[in-house]
């Protein structure tokens, strides 16, 4: 059975299964707006814990409105919106933007008692403060740079009193910190489950601008790296890595999208296996072509290839989500 | 962005599964690929046919609903989901009609397509040639004018369910002074029993005979039976080869259907562990597979035409379809092997799809040249 495209429907309805023009719009004026921000030096920066061109990066991505669309209407935020945050995600990873920005979103949703929300979601929505979010006895991301550090703990969230040593991560730019136990209870019953799903619906759209960003990168380098006489992006085997690189990317995207859509946790589960698997095959992918050249720190291929490998694990391994997957059915 | 569909698909979906309810075979049908079976496949399309399900989003004329893309996808979902049989009518309506549609006159596309969409007309598709596969501009077999038509001879092969099949559809090199290998063919419509034209089974990998090549010696075809114009052959090919792997020939029904089954199997196992990622990757593909068709059905819609994304889907199905029955029949151990176990059949059938409708190959260099804009290398 099939159809003819060629026939046109009776009356074309809506799209309904891609993003509407303002979501696009959204998209492309992040694009544009981290495009001219040159991010490789602000991660750099990052990296060695120079955190000003960051902290003003952080600002310029909060006035677009990207943490606001985690925080809910009454607290100077502009969400729930995850689709939007899907969006914006996927631009946040195709730079590379380094900072608690996963973490901070999955806090704003963790904060739903008034008290505190109306103490910290204002400053998260605007950017004026950055939070960092970690499980109890799990690591916290950019635990010292954070002005508010949340753990769920077993009796609800609470407000740590401060972190242990920063240790360095494969990806530079992710510096890991375990936060203090104690601290100011803010809430003995919080939406940890909610406040997980948002984070790991983050990572995955994070993961797949990551991937987005490695095939772009490499696309462009073998179509202008000469060997044997022409470009190595002229090589069949080359060619072949690319374009599986692209399936795997292209398959990821709908069901981020379709993720942020339902916000179902076997949804975002599914998305984040697919986009991480996707993002990091296409990392290995990448180095492998660059050659050398994407073997070296100094080039700013590395500020991706590490990510990809970190995003991975962050929020749920493989392994986690392809089980959380199964069992929403079981 | 919306996932929902509207409530009248949704009153389309349900009065579909409603009648494939009442009238799916109980048993399975023969394999399609045998005598026995292709008739009763055969009948099977004539009974969808008289439901009015056949076509479903062919205009009235043909026997269609004139339903639109997005409800012949949840009708497809339907389908499989109710376990009804392959459709045995596959060439014709996911690859000539949209030809006929897009390039035939009227008068073909009434002569053609009502017996298409009931069963009487079984379509073969005649493209490949021994030594033109992958590089099918190469083909060889001639069509020579003669008054009132044409007459075709050569060889085709590798023509699914053609042993059994009525009629078939084809490229012929007409001009053979042509300066390019793509030009100078037509596509023409034959008579599988006309005088002329030999046509001899060939088994597939597990045997059945429904497979076939085909010798045509001086077979003369009308002029009516040309599609399009005589020496844009090619041109008119390609348009609806893109469209075969981009939407046409896999719905996601069907990949649905088969990770449902997949999931139901591992379970009645218990679940082991060993299996596990294959099996939660299996349901996760063909949720991908569904959105993305979804969105490209979106984008028809909206007036734009599938290209080479066509191929990301080629590549996409055929390796899932592959995976999926390998974990499949791993998870049956020793019960996997038997021929006749339904699985293992639908792995044999899995196995074929890097192969046709353009080799998986050939679709990444379509990808990659036209997709990620690499330079063109040696072919
Ligand atoms: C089950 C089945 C059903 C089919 N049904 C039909 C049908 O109904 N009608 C019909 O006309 N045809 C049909 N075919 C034929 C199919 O379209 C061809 O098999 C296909 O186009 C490949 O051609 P080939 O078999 O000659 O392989 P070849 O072209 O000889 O290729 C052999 C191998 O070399 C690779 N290769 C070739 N060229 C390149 C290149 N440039 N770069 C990299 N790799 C390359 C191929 O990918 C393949 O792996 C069917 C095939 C199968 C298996």
């Amino acid at each position: 059975m099939t159809v003819s495209p060629h026939v046109p429907a009776p009356k074309a309805p809506a799209p309904r299964f891609l993003l509407d023009a303002e979501q696009r719009a959204f998209a492309e004026s992040l694009h544009a707006m981290l495009a001219a921000a040159g991010t490789p030096a602000v991660i750099r920066d990052w990296s060695r814990g120079e955190r000003t061109a960051g902290r003003a990066l952080w600002s310029r991505i909060a006035a677009a409105g990207v943490f606001a669309l985690a925080v809910p209407q009454a607290y100077e935020g502009l969400g729930p919106r995850p689709v939007e945050l899907a969006v914006a995600f996927v631009e946040l990873g195709r730079y590379a933007v380094p900072g608690p920005l996963v973490e901070t979103v999955a806090a704003a949703a963790a904060l739903r008692a008034p008290g505190p929300a109306g103490r910290f979601l204002p400053g998260l929505a605007s950017g004026e403060s950055m939070a960092t979010l970690a499980r109890e006895g799990g690591y916290a991301l950019d635990g010292d740079a954070a002005a508010a550090r949340l753990v769920l703990a077993a009796d609800g969230l609470r407000l740590a009193p401060g972190h242990g040593p920063v240790r360095a991560s494969l990806d530079p730019a992710r510096r890991l910190t375990r936060l203090l136990p104690g601290g100011e209870l803010l809430d003995p019953d919080p939406p940890a489950e909610g406040a997980l799903l948002w984070a790991r619906l983050a990572t995955a759209a994070q993961a797949l601008g990551v991937g987005l960003a490695l095939l772009d990168r490499t696309v462009g380098y073998v179509r202008q790296r000469v060997q044997f006489g022409v470009p190595v992006g002229s090589f069949q085997a080359v060619k072949h890595r690319l374009a599986d690189a692209k399936i795997a990317l292209e398959f990821a995207r709908p069901l981020v999208l379709g993720a942020a859509v339902t916000m179902t946790p076997a949804d975002v589960a599914a998305a984040k296996v697919s986009a991480c698997e996707a993002a990091y095959a296409t990392a290995r992918t990448a180095l492998q072509l660059h050659g050398a050249i994407g073997y070296t720190a100094e080039y700013d291929l590395s500020l991706w290839l590490t990510k990809a490998r970190a995003l991975r694990t962050a929020w749920g391994a493989p392994d986690d989500c392809r089980a959380e997957v199964l069992r929403a059915r079981a | 962005m919306d996932l929902t569909h509207s409530p009248a698909d949704e009153a389309f979906r349900a009065e579909a599964r409603e009648w494939l309810h009442a009238h799916v075979p109980p048993e399975p049908l023969p394999s399609l690929e045998t005598a026995e079976g292709f008739a009763a496949h055969r009948a099977w399309e004539a009974e969808l046919a008289s439901g009015g399900w056949s076509a479903v989003n062919w205009p009235r004329r043909y026997g269609g609903r004139e339903c639109g893309l997005m409800r012949w996808l949840l009708f497809e979902e339907e389908y499989y989901a109710a376990g009804a049989p392959g459709r045995v009518g596959q060439n014709g309506v996911s690859l000539l009609a949209p030809t006929l549609f897009e390039h035939g006159t009227e008068q073909q596309r009434a002569r053609v397509l009502p017996a298409m969409a009931c069963g009487e007309t079984i379509w073969a598709q005649a493209w490949s040639e021994p030594e033109a596969g992958s590089d099918l501009a190469s083909l060889r077999a001639r069509a020579v004018r003669v008054p009132g038509g044409w007459r075709l001879s050569g060889q085709k092969t590798w023509s699914s369910r053609a042993a059994f099949a009525d009629r078939a559809f084809g490229l012929f090199r007409s001009d053979a002074e042509a300066p390019k290998p793509h030009q100078g063919l037509t596509y023409v419509m034959f008579d599988l029993r006309a005088e002329g034209v030999t046509v001899r089974p060939i088994g597939r990998l597990d045997g059945k005979p429904a497979f076939a090549e085909l010798f045509l010696d001086e077979v003369f075809v009308a002029d009516e039976d040309v599609i399009g114009e005589p020496g844009q052959g090619w041109r008119i090919a390609m348009a609806t080869a893109a469209d075969e792997r981009g939407l046409t020939l896999r719905s996601p029904g069907r990949f649905l259907a088969a990770a449902e089954r997949l999931h139901a199997l591992w379970r009645a196992q218990g679940g082991p562990q060993g299996a596990r990622a294959q099996v939660a990757d299996a349901l996760i593909g063909a949720r991908a597979y569904q959105l993305a068709t979804f969105a490209t059905a979106s984008r028809f819609l909206g007036g734009e035409r599938v290209g080479a994304e066509a191929s990301l889907n080629k590549v996409f199905w055929s390796e899932y379809d592959i995976a999926l029955h390998e974990t499949a029949l791993d998870l049956l151990g020793e019960e996997g092997e038997f021929a006749e176990e339904e699985w293992s059949q639908r792995y044999v059938f899995a196995l074929a799809g890097p192969i046709y409708a353009g080799t998986n190959e050939i679709q990444r260099d379509i990808i990659a040249e036209h997709l990620l804009g690499l330079p063109r290398g040696r072919r």
